[in-house]
């Protein structure tokens, strides 16, 4: 079954996954290095045409040899200077890894890049579409050869949970009993969209954002009901951050795990 | 079960930071030998990460950190369990004499049924011409099906003046990569369980079958080999050889006999498809070189003898080098 993920399982034990690029994604990052090969070119044909006033011939054997190079070596230069990425990669933030997650090698990034040949017949990738949609971790021909796959990379960063450190009086921390019934309560998952609410609040609009921490603020009051003088005053913002804080946070107290 | 994620990110942050520092370095220098010291060190890190991975997966509702740790012992891992050859540095000179050769010949068998599947192309062209005349507008490309071989020599003894001044370069660059389009096509096309590949050296078979029957059957054997020899005894064998790497990855791909899964026999086949693949490129090159500035011209220019002999003798040392080089 095609789960779009990609789970490569440690000796350790350890299991860690890498998101798949669907063949859309894919098809837009190759009309965007498309784009970008058609765009070089037309530049040293204009150089060439130049050239060519004055010697036609020379003129005419450089750009038959680059045409053929950079069209067959654009892919192979950049995956390999790039470890993975061209440029309408990049742009679109996909990478070609190696399918166990070993170290991309030289021979992987030519056999995929060669067998485009095979991927693009008859015409627009069509057998290398296909071959994506069929295949479960969405590899085209050239991929299952040099057994890669192309896969998303976001954006990584450490995470900041300065907002939650900032340790800030915590109105919902009075009632520890009620805070640990809302531990309890709480799934991890809707811990995350606390959390992540918190952390990406200043991305949304004005009136999204006080509309967001209210639905949520409704949902996790319907969880667990604080007294009045723990909720009093306190904005629906601000009630999520004091939830995020009880649900992420444990405190030097209560570092002994709640099952 | 939530733990204190804060105090657990702030308390394992130096050591997450350090695996990235030295992944940042073994990834812009990969050529560089290391300390047995400093990969002990790397590897205590990134077990140390992939414990702290395991941590936060168990226990953490939080998913940005789960991320980040999974990219940073994603890099780690392929950096340590990769147990392929890393190459540090190309010897074009070794590849050349050694490695081009050699894998030549250690799939010198699926060379040999290349050249089968062609010469049975070429002996159905020869039938063909042979017995119906009329096949010629299918099985020979465009041109030659248009002109009897005995005027197109009359024509091309009789020529005054150079066709191809001033632009023989540029010609020689067109033959050179449609020569390349056409190898890369033949070894691409494995990956159609070799279906692909068998269709194209056949068709090349065909083409050379007809047109060889066609000359041979007017008299014109001596302008024939005089022609082709000097840049076909090097083109014909790289495309055999285009068909080599073919047939080499359709069988990684279906496997007979092989216990291991695909993944395994493609990896198996990859490194030695693509030094095949080089191999075939350097010798279009030259082969471009020399249909442009060699074949084009015949008798009185060039003495078709001539021709011929320098076509023997680059098929021999051609022969010596794959056969006895590197051994």
């Amino acid at each position: 079954m095609k789960t779009g993920t990609l789970l490569i399982r440690t000796p350790e034990g350890i299991v860690f996954s890498q998101t798949l690029a669907g063949p859309v994604t894919r098809f837009l990052a190759w009309l965007m290095d498309f784009l970008t090969i058609t765009a070089a070119l037309s530049m040293v044909q204009t150089f060439l045409n130049t050239i060519g006033y004055l010697n036609a011939n020379i003129a005419g054997t450089i750009f038959i040899l680059l045409y053929f190079i950079v069209s067959i070596g654009y892919g192979i230069a950049f995956e390999w200077m790039w470890r993975g990425q061209t440029i309408g990669k990049r742009l679109f933030r996909l990478r070609v890894v190696d399918a166990e997650g070993m170290r991309l090698q030289f021979d992987q990034v030519m056999t995929r890049n060669l067998l485009r040949f095979a991927d693009m017949l008859p015409g627009f990738y069509f057998v290398g579409g296909v071959a994506c949609l069929l295949s479960r971790k969405y590899q085209r021909l050239g991929d299952i050869a040099a057994n890669t796959v192309v896969v998303r990379t976001p954006v990584v960063q450490e995470p900041d949970l300065e907002q939650l450190l900032g340790r800030t009086f915590n109105s919902l921390r009075q009632y520890p009993y009620l805070a640990a019934r809302l531990r309890q309560r709480v799934s991890p998952a809707e811990a995350a969209t606390a959390l992540q609410a918190i952390v990406r609040r200043a991305e949304f609009e004005p009136s999204a954002r006080l509309e967001l921490f209210e639905q949520l603020a409704s949902h996790f009051r319907s969880k667990v009901e604080f007294p009045p003088d723990a909720t009093d005053g306190v904005s629906d913002e601000q009630y999520i951050r004091n939830v995020a804080d009880i649900l992420t946070v444990t405190r030097r107290e209560m570092t002994t795990p709640h099952h | 079960l939530i733990i204190d994620l804060p105090r657990f990110i702030a308390g394992a942050r130096p050591s997450w930071n350090e695996l990235d520092a030295i992944l940042r370095r073994f990834e812009a220098e990969p050529s560089n030998r290391r300390e047995l010291r400093e990969l002990e060190h790397f590897h205590e890190l990134y077990e140390r990460a992939a414990a702290d991975l395991a941590k936060l997966t168990t226990f953490s509702s939080e998913p940005e950190a789960c991320r980040y740790l999974e990219n940073l012992v994603a890099r780690a891992y392929g950096e340590i369990h990769e147990t392929r050859e890393k190459r540090r540095r190309v010897f074009p000179l070794k590849w050349f004499f050694q490695t081009l050769p050699q894998t030549f010949r250690r799939h010198v068998r699926v060379f040999y049924l290349s050249l089968a599947i062609t010469l049975a192309g070429t002996a159905f062209g020869s039938l063909a011409t042979a017995f119906d005349p009329d096949s010629r507008y299918v099985t020979m490309p465009f041109g030659h099906d248009q002109l009897r071989p005995s005027e197109r020599v009359r024509q091309e003894e009789s020529r005054t003046q150079d066709v191809l001044a001033g632009h023989r370069s540029s010609f020689s660059a067109s033959l050179m990569t449609h020569n390349l389009q056409v190898s890369i096509f033949t070894l691409a096309l494995g990956m159609t369980w070799g279906v692909g590949t068998i269709m194209m050296l056949f068709y090349n078979g065909i083409a050379l079958g007809a047109i060889s029957t066609d000359y041979m059957a007017d008299g014109q054997a001596r302008f024939l080999l005089g022609w082709l020899m000097p840049h076909g005894a090097i083109e014909i064998p790289a495309i055999l050889i285009a068909g080599q790497a073919g047939l080499l990855l359709a069988f990684g791909l279906i496997g007979w006999g092989k216990r291991v899964g695909l993944n395994a026999r493609l990896r198996e086949v990859s490194r030695d498809v693509m030094t095949l693949s080089f191999g075939f490129a350097l010798l279009l090159v030259w082969a471009g070189f020399v249909e442009a500035f060699l074949s084009q011209y015949h008798e009185p220019v060039l003495p078709y003898d001539a021709k011929i002999a320098f076509g023997a003798i680059e098929l021999a040392l051609l022969s010596v080098f794959f056969m006895r080089s590197g051994r």
